[in-house]
């Protein structure tokens, strides 16, 4: 016997070192089910220190990156800036006048709430973050964000940009959080169509393309039309975009396949909001002249990179929490 | 494309620095993670995978080509969402055939490298389909189209960094 598996030594080793790796998987994947916890602390200690390990090395590529881009935009890059600004000026006029038309409409859907008593979440705290790497596999839609459980962020806690829902807060390790983005196949969000008030599920799928979920094909799903969180699921806060459906198609059972182009340019992420606290509050018709800050108004705020003022408005939103996953809390009427 | 038969005389054998050994493939990983973030269309690429083959095909050690692997598999599960060991099983694979045809085959020669990028891309993609799908219980789909010019974009990449890896080898 010692004799055969010292002349099949390189197959023994094969065998045995595949043997401990099915093992080890086997152990994983029944784990989560008996426990309802994803990682027993061995397993998590080795992703831990791998992280640690990694997220310092690429925190020093992102600062050399950013410094070298700061060099070209400060200095090169600042040709046609006048005629930019012009521009832009232009464009805050209009923007004035929008502004002021809808802030009348936002006053007046306020009152109507408040004689409804219809409770509202409002995005109260969000902490600004870099995005450091990925986990490098296209089979794992994972960001690797430059703040952690010490910044305040807590597992389950939504992650957005400008422009819409970028992910969950998968895991907070001291210095650095994991974020699960809303296009990896295990991801998923409650979602509503904007007009038609359908609701669904988004989630993700091997190629990375977000499909909306659960809309019965005898409903009337048009392209073009935008996909917001509904807040069903108690992760995301209510009417964040997720996206806009870009091809209906019958699925194979009694749902459409939704295919849905997503708000946030998850491929192209450098800096996130992560939620850190979400207030359900009852407006009430005197908070109508000076409205709460929604969802859609932090995502309208700028983020840091860019000019000092909207960054500033954006994280002094609050201070980090202390403690928990996104805080959801109730506030009375004034 | 043809394969160049050795003799076990002419195959030459080679080790790593400690630092090569260790610093290779921690900044592949390192890179995997980082250069997707900022270029997209890296994700086609997988540097670990390139790096165990290899040491693997240097070292024509075959428990030294499975245990290269299993670790930088490993390490790249770390940083993934899936359970430990998805990729480890993949690269243990990769790592022991690479390094046993390494005694056999000529792995000098850029066509050869290349071909043989390509045909270890196909086996990691199958392995890691198996793993997740028939013991994971996941779904996953196959892409012909997307395996087949990810392997050959591999294979292209392997000839360029393990030229520039060459230089790190010394003779045993």
């Amino acid at each position: 016997m010692e004799n055969l598996i010292h002349r099949h030594r390189n197959a023994t080793a094969l065998v045995t070192v595949l043997f401990l790796q099915i093992l080890a998987l086997a152990i994983q994947i029944k784990r989560p089910a008996e426990q309802g916890n994803p990682e027993a602390g061995s397993i998590r200690l080795i992703r831990v220190w791998v992280v640690a390990a990694i997220t310092p090395l690429e925190r020093g590529f992102v600062n050399l990156a950013g410094l070298s881009r700061n060099l070209w935009s400060d200095y090169v890059g600042l040709r046609g800036v006048r005629q930019e600004n012009r521009a832009l000026r232009e464009e805050m006029e209009r923007l004035r006048i929008e502004q002021a038309q809808m802030r009348e409409a936002a006053s007046q859907g306020q009152r109507l709430q408040a004689l409804l008593a219809f409770k509202q979440q409002f995005i109260s705290e969000t902490l600004a973050a870099q995005v450091l790497g990925t986990s490098g596999s296209e089979r794992s839609r994972i960001l690797y964000l430059d703040k952690g459980s010490n910044d305040g962020v807590r597992e389950d806690m939504a992650v957005i940009t400008p422009e819409g829902v970028v992910g969950k807060v998968l895991r907070a390790d001291s210095n650095s959080s994991q974020v699960l983005a809303i296009n990896d196949p295990t991801s998923g969000a409650g979602a509503v169509l904007e007009k038609s008030r359908l609701q669904g599920v988004v989630s993700g799928s091997d190629a990375g393309e977000l499909r909306l979920r659960y809309v019965m094909v005898d409903e009337k799903v048009e392209v073009g039309e935008r996909v917001l969180t509904s807040g069903g699921d108690r992760i995301y806060p209510k009417g964040l975009p997720l996206g806009t459906v870009a091809a209906v198609k019958p699925g194979s059972d009694l749902f459409f396949d939704i295919r849905v182009q997503p708000a946030a340019q998850l491929n192209r992420l450098e800096e996130v909001l992560i939620v850190t606290r979400i207030v359900e509050q009852v407006p009430s018709a005197e908070a109508a002249e000076a409205p709460p800050r929604r969802a859609a108004e932090i995502l309208s705020q700028r983020l840091p990179g860019l000019p000092p003022k909207a960054a500033e408005a954006a994280a002094t939103a609050a201070p980090p929490p202390s403690s928990g996953p996104p805080q959801t809390s109730p506030e009375t009427p004034r | 494309m043809a394969l160049t038969y050795t003799s076990r005389e002419e195959i030459e054998v080679h080790r790593f620095s400690l630092a090569a050994s260790l610093g290779v493939p921690l900044a592949a990983v390192v890179m995997q993670a980082f250069l997707p973030a900022r270029f997209h269309w890296f994700d086609f690429f997988d540097l670990p995978l390139l790096v165990t083959i290899f040491f693997a095909m240097a070292r024509r050690n075959p428990v030294s080509g499975l245990i290269t692997g299993a670790l930088i598999g490993i390490l790249q599960d770390s940083l993934t969402h899936n359970p430990l060991g998805v990729f480890g099983i993949a690269k243990t694979v990769v790592g022991y055939i690479a390094s046993s045809l390494g005694v056999r085959i000529d792995v000098q020669n850029p066509g050869v490298r290349l071909g043989m990028t390509f045909a270890f891309y196909q086996l990691h993609q199958a392995v890691y389909y198996l793993v997740v799908r028939g013991m994971m219980g996941q779904p996953l789909e196959w892409h012909w189209g997307h395996e087949l010019a990810a392997g050959a974009a591999n294979g292209l990449l392997a000839v360029v960094l393990f030229a520039a890896l060459d230089r790190l080898k010394r003779r045993a």
